[in-house]
């Protein structure tokens, strides 16, 4: 059976950028233009926003009253008066549990039927189909289904966001134990290694790099699917905030909380991006 | 009976544009302890001729034997040197030839395991690069680290495809010499595949000629009767390698087709 497609963004190739040769590591060199040029983006978003709140939307906070009704939260992250006002870096803390809780089951249950596909035509040839219905379907749509099963909304968060997050370690896994040269396998071949064997001495180590672009990008869509879990079930959170100030007509903390999640966000794929870096070389 | 023994060995692959074949009725015979080499054009089917001895295909027709014994399948029996070197990228040159030794010796201790692979490492003259990485080794040290593998199987014959082509002339050369050097001390049955006529009157007792694909097969064998140790140097004034050479040369450029007949001896 063929390879499902897979959209570009799922399919990145871990082997080309692979075959590289180590680079030395020395400090980057920063170009002047490289600081300068988003800072004049950043301008220029500060600007149109400005603009916007000044004109056709009254009700949107300028860039100034956002930050003087946002900079408690952003100054003293941690304070806590009680569920409904607390720092963004403790709201961003109950994310982040709730989003590594729902991509450790993610991966947990991802990884080995990544594998299975990928090793068995036979499973791939029952589930490719079935995935490929499962996949588009949007969080909004997972979480009345866990609350359904689950009766609470911590569960049904997890549910969510693990069953979203997992296809792109799914496929990549697959793809990565299809694409093993067939050179490592004919080693194996040759020495008659047993099942086990073969599997943790040349399968595992030839998928890894595959694996790990699917991990990245699994975070990516693990931290997409906590803010809409959070504003459904009203947990506790970077989400929860967002719909909790909406709902307070406390705007301002909308686009706090819009910041904060892109920021967390950012760094999360970076954090991927440099353990991904890390198996591609080997 | 011979060591290892092909009967009209047929092999075909099916194509989206029909079925192709790629040998036509092979045979060969290879003694045992000798050095037996197969030269012929590139993409004449060669590889597929060793990846059939080797078990990893299996014949469309014909029969393959090893010590009177139909193969069914890879083995470390024979023991494979791939073109590619097919190192695995992710072990140390110690962990690659270790696989080996630890899938062939499964019973030995631990330390006898790794007295063996620092054996083979040593044979090659390895020994000081054992825990490096494959992407940290040159060419000429990667396909030592390959040879290492090969021979830690501890194989009934060593198969060898164009184990040197990848290289460049002075480490091939100095490879070619080395090999020669480990198959005088072990004399391991060796059946090796190349493109290059010089390299098999150099290394080889007895070499066959591959006609060109499709349809592949092999001529006559053509022995080699120059005394060892070759020398590189003296090679091309002895009428003996000037003999082997004009023979191969006009075997696999001339009319292949009436010596055929003659295939194996």
């Amino acid at each position: 059976m063929k390879v499902p497609a897979l959209p570009s963004t799922l399919s990145a190739n871990p082997s080309t950028a692979g075959n590289a040769a180590p680079a030395k590591r020395s400090l980057p060199r920063v170009e002047p233009a490289s600081i300068i040029l988003p800072l004049l983006a950043g301008a220029g978003v500060l600007l149109i926003w400005t603009a916007l709140s000044q004109t056709v939307s009254p009700d949107l906070p300028s860039p100034l009253r956002t930050w003087q009704e946002s900079k408690r939260y952003v100054l003293d992250p941690f304070f806590k008066d009680g569920e409904m006002s607390q720092g963004i870096g403790r709201l961003a803390f109950y994310s982040l549990m709730r989003v590594i809780k729902g991509y450790a089951l993610a991966l947990l249950f991802g990884t080995p039927l990544g594998f299975l596909i990928g090793l068995s035509k036979f499973a791939s040839r029952a589930l490719d189909p079935l995935i490929q219905v499962l996949r588009p379907i949007s969080p909004l749509a997972w979480l009345p289904l866990g609350l359904v099963i689950f009766q609470r909304s911590e569960p049904a968060a997890l549910f969510t966001i693990a069953l979203c997050a997992m296809w792109p370690t799914v496929l990549n896994t697959a793809v990565g134990v299809r694409s093993i040269s067939t050179d490592y396998l004919n080693v194996g071949r040759v020495l008659n290694l047993p099942r086990r064997k073969m599997f943790f001495s040349i399968i595992l180590p030839a998928t890894l790099p595959y694996v790990f672009t699917g991990y990245r990008l699994s975070l990516g869509i693990a931290w997409l699917v906590i803010v809409a879990s959070e504003m459904l079930t009203g947990a506790p959170g970077v989400g929860g905030f967002l719909w909790q100030e909406y709902n307070s007509l406390v705007y301002s903390h909308i686009i706090l909380s819009i910041l904060t999640i892109g920021f967390i966000g950012f760094l999360l794929d970076r954090l991927m991006g440099a353990v991904e870096a890390r198996f591609k070389t080997t | 009976m011979s060591f290892l023994e092909l009967n009209n060995v047929t092999k075909r692959f099916s194509t989206p544009k029909g079925t192709r074949e790629v040998l036509r009725s092979v045979n060969l015979s290879v003694q045992e302890g000798e050095f037996a080499a197969i030269v012929g054009y590139s993409g004449s089917g060669k590889t597929t001729l060793l990846s059939l001895i080797a078990g990893l295909l299996r014949p469309d027709e014909g029969e393959i034997l090893l010590q009177g014994k139909p193969i069914n399948g890879p083995s470390p029996d024979r023991g494979i040197v791939f073109q590619n070197y097919s190192l695995l990228p992710w072990m140390t040159a110690y962990e690659n030839v270790h696989l080996a030794v630890a899938a062939t010796l499964p019973g030995k201790s631990a330390g006898q395991q790794r007295e063996q692979t620092e054996h083979y490492l040593r044979l090659v003259r390895l020994d000081h690069a054992a825990w490096k990485k494959p992407k940290e080794l040159s060419g000429g040290m990667r396909q030592r680290v390959a040879v290492a593998r090969g021979l830690a199987m501890r194989p009934k014959i060593l198969l060898l495809d164009e184990p040197f082509s990848a290289l460049d002339a002075l480490t091939r050369a100095s490879l070619q010499d080395e090999l020669a050097g480990i198959w005088e001390r072990e004399r391991t049955t060796v059946l090796m595949i190349t493109n290059d006529v010089d390299e098999a009157a150099l290394l080889a007792d007895r070499i066959y000629p591959l006609t060109p694909g499709p349809g592949a097969t092999l001529g006559a064998a053509i022995p080699v009767e120059i005394p060892r140790p070759r020398v590189k140097r003296e090679l091309s004034l002895s009428p003996a390698y000037q003999k082997v050479r004009k023979q191969l040369v006009e075997f696999l450029t001339g009319d292949h087709r009436a010596t055929v007949s003659g295939a194996s001896r």
